[in-house]
């Protein structure tokens, strides 16, 4: 019988003829496992009675969800777990500032298509994005994954995602897959695998946004078709058996907005043009990296972000901070007023690096808005591209990016300040540093004093 | 006797602890009392050894955090009723020891504050305004439950309970 993804993946590793529903013991290739849940994955394995890690060169973990560590007692769990990670002799570990896990798992080559892999984390359903049936687990079915190698699964039914057509300028796979949110809803794809179709020719980070987000539709697992990672035998048969399918036609497609505090509150960005925003954060697994930092630097052209909104930039990975740093990308970023944090997930979980007061609002580029998500449970969160974060750093209002993109130097320039002068005031223009001080260098230099200020 | 607390759908870990409280913010011998915190204050100080939640749709969905469910254990809670569960909840409550049990009836019949009985033999949640019935346990997870959670079953038979 003609099989799905996932009914393949879980067959070729379980041994067994698996259809959806069954249930299958299934041998992982991998575990992954990060700072945030450590302490209850040590006490898990300690309650199981073992000491030692299965094998512990299928076994990566990392520090990225509260780091660099924002309170002593979070340092204290970070000091835990670097004991046991040397304890254990595990060799895959990417202490804090390297980058967001799911990011590191797949561009540093962790995920073998075709295996499972569990992670302690939700979006784990990102491997998918090279074809690796990725599935987020608790910490204790992690613990049970570290001891056994193994770990039980309920074989998913699959809902079947096909992209059309070409985006047009200005808008992204993440205005696509909010598009599929949107359609599916937060529990439309629960148990299921999101099988995606014509997307395998995207850049793998892009891929990584699609798998990651089928988390936001409850899904267990997000796989892209015929990936280049791919091995032969891992395509979906001709006439395999979905719970449902979804046609996305990407040239028709608007920007889209996650209005909080649902997910899959989505609206075309028209419907929300106007809303201000104090904060803008740029980074996560779903938009941290460096083709999302180049759009926010391209709409920004060299222009300043609104006096009064804040940017926080957290690039995904260590690589793709130091590829946005060497070709300017970062540098035009801070100029621009821009504040960049260290490789993690930064202020995506409201832990550390820039969490949100009361009735703050946020535009993000992340994949969650729940009600505190990202600090105080007042504070309201949008989600969207890098494209309309851009524009929400440049004007302090949420907007369609596309006329900014499009627009003349003279006609961004009228765009920009025809919308900050819509907003309403809130919150406080702060000095740039740096600005004051070269204003003075100028002003010694031109009355011939500059000697004395280098000294 | 029990007590239900009704919830509605869509109810996510985020409400249930939210991240500011997970154990390693404020140590893990206090993230549970910050259950419900933002979403039903007074949760955790009213909240008594076998009361039931009881929920609409896609009960649990959000973040994969254990601790939201080990916060609930840690109060005594006696189980979980509701039209549907997010799929890392369900595990995580099956892990530890959680009877998660859905029901279409549950959420309409019962009110808030109702006095209940979780009867999982029977498979139905008595209720002032009747019996809601309850869907069949699968037999693996209805293993690990009466073991008290995998932990406890894995300690006592080394592996994974058999498959059908
Ligand atoms: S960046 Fe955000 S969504 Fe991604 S793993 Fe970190 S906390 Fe989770």
């Amino acid at each position: 019988m003609a099989k799905t993804l996932a009914e393949k993946i879980l067959s070729r590793v379980s041994g067994r003829d698996a259809r959806a529903g069954d249930l299958v013991i299934a041998p992982v290739s991998r575990v992954m496992v990060h700072d945030s849940v450590i302490d209850a994955v040590i006490a898990g394995l300690r309650d199981l009675g073992r000491d030692r890690v299965w094998d512990t060169s299928r076994v990566a973990v990392f520090v990225d969800h509260a780091a660099p560590a924002p309170t002593p007692v979070v340092a204290d769990s970070h000091r835990v777990l670097r004991e046991w990670v040397r304890q254990q002799g595990i060799a895959t570990f990417y202490d804090a500032g390297e980058g967001v896990c799911h990011q590191i798992m797949v561009e540093e080559g962790y995920c073998e298509a075709g295996t499972v892999i569990v992670g302690s984390d939700s979006h784990s359903n990102s491997y998918g994005a090279v074809g690796a049936f990725g599935a987020g687990m608790g910490a204790t079915d992690i613990a049970v994954a570290l001891a056994l190698g193994r770990t039980w699964l309920r074989v998913p039914e699959s809902i079947k995602v096909t992209f059309t057509g070409r985006p047009r300028k200005g808008v992204t796979i993440k205005d696509a897959i909010m598009r599929v949110v949107r359609e599916i809803g937060t529990d439309g794809a629960r148990y299921a695998c999101v099988e995606f179709h014509g997307a395998s020719a995207l850049p793998q980070g892009d891929r990584i946004t699609l798998a990651g987000m089928t988390t936001e539709m409850g899904a267990k697992a997000g796989i892209v078709v015929g990936t280049p990672e791919a091995p032969d035998w891992l395509f979906p048969d001709h006439g395999a058996a979905y719970a449902n399918e979804v046609r996305i036609d990407l040239s028709a497609l608007e920007p889209q907005i996650a209005v909080p505090p649902r997910v899959d509150q989505v609206v075309d960005v028209s419907e929300a043009v106007g809303q201000p925003i104090d904060v803008v954060f740029l980074g996560s697994c779903t938009n941290g990296r460096l083709v999302d930092m180049r759009q926010v630097a391209a709409t920004l052209r060299g222009r300043r972000i609104a006096p009064e909104v804040r940017l926080e930039v957290v690039p995904a990975s260590r690589r793709q901070f130091e590829d946005a740093m060497a070709d300017g990308t970062l540098l035009a970023l801070s100029a621009a007023g821009g504040v960049i944090g260290s490789s993690g997930c930064g202020p995506c979980l409201g832990r550390t690096g820039g969490v949100l007061a009361g009735s703050e609002v946020c535009l993000s580029t992340a994949n969650r808005n729940y009600r505190g998500r990202m600090g105080s449970a007042d504070a309201s969160i949008y989600l969207g591209s890098p494209y309309v974060a851009a524009v929400a750093a440049l004007t302090g209002v949420i907007d369609d990016p596309r006329p900014y993109l499009e627009a003349t130097d003279e006609e961004l320039d009228a765009l920009i300040a025809r919308r900050r002068a819509e907003r309403p005031g809130r919150g406080a223009a702060s000095v740039r540093s740096g600005d004051r001080s070269r204003e003075l260098m100028l002003s010694a230099a031109r009355s011939g004093v500059a000697m004395e200020i280098d000294d | 006797m029990s007590r239900a607390w009704v919830f509605g759908d869509d109810l996510d870990t985020d409400q249930i602890v939210p991240g500011r409280y997970a154990p390693f913010m404020v140590g893990q011998d206090k993230f549970h009392l910050y259950a419900f915190c933002d979403a039903r204050p007074g949760f955790a100080k009213e909240v008594r050894a076998g009361d039931i939640l009881v929920g609409g749709e896609n009960f649990g969905c959000g973040s994969s955090r254990e601790y939201a469910v080990a916060a609930l254990a840690k109060l005594g809670v006696g189980g979980i009723v509701a039209k549907s569960f997010a799929r890392i909840f369900f595990r995580n409550c099956v892990n530890l020891g959680i009877p998660v049990v859905e029901s279409d009836e549950a959420s309409t019949l019962v009110h808030d504050a109702d006095e209940v009985a979780l009867d999982l033999v029977a498979g139905v949640l008595r209720s002032p305004a009747g019996d809601a019935r309850l869907r069949p346990v699968a037999p693996f997870a209805r293993e690990i439950l009466d073991a008290g959670g995998v932990v406890a079953y894995l300690r006592a038979h080394g592996d994974f309970p058999k498959l059908a």
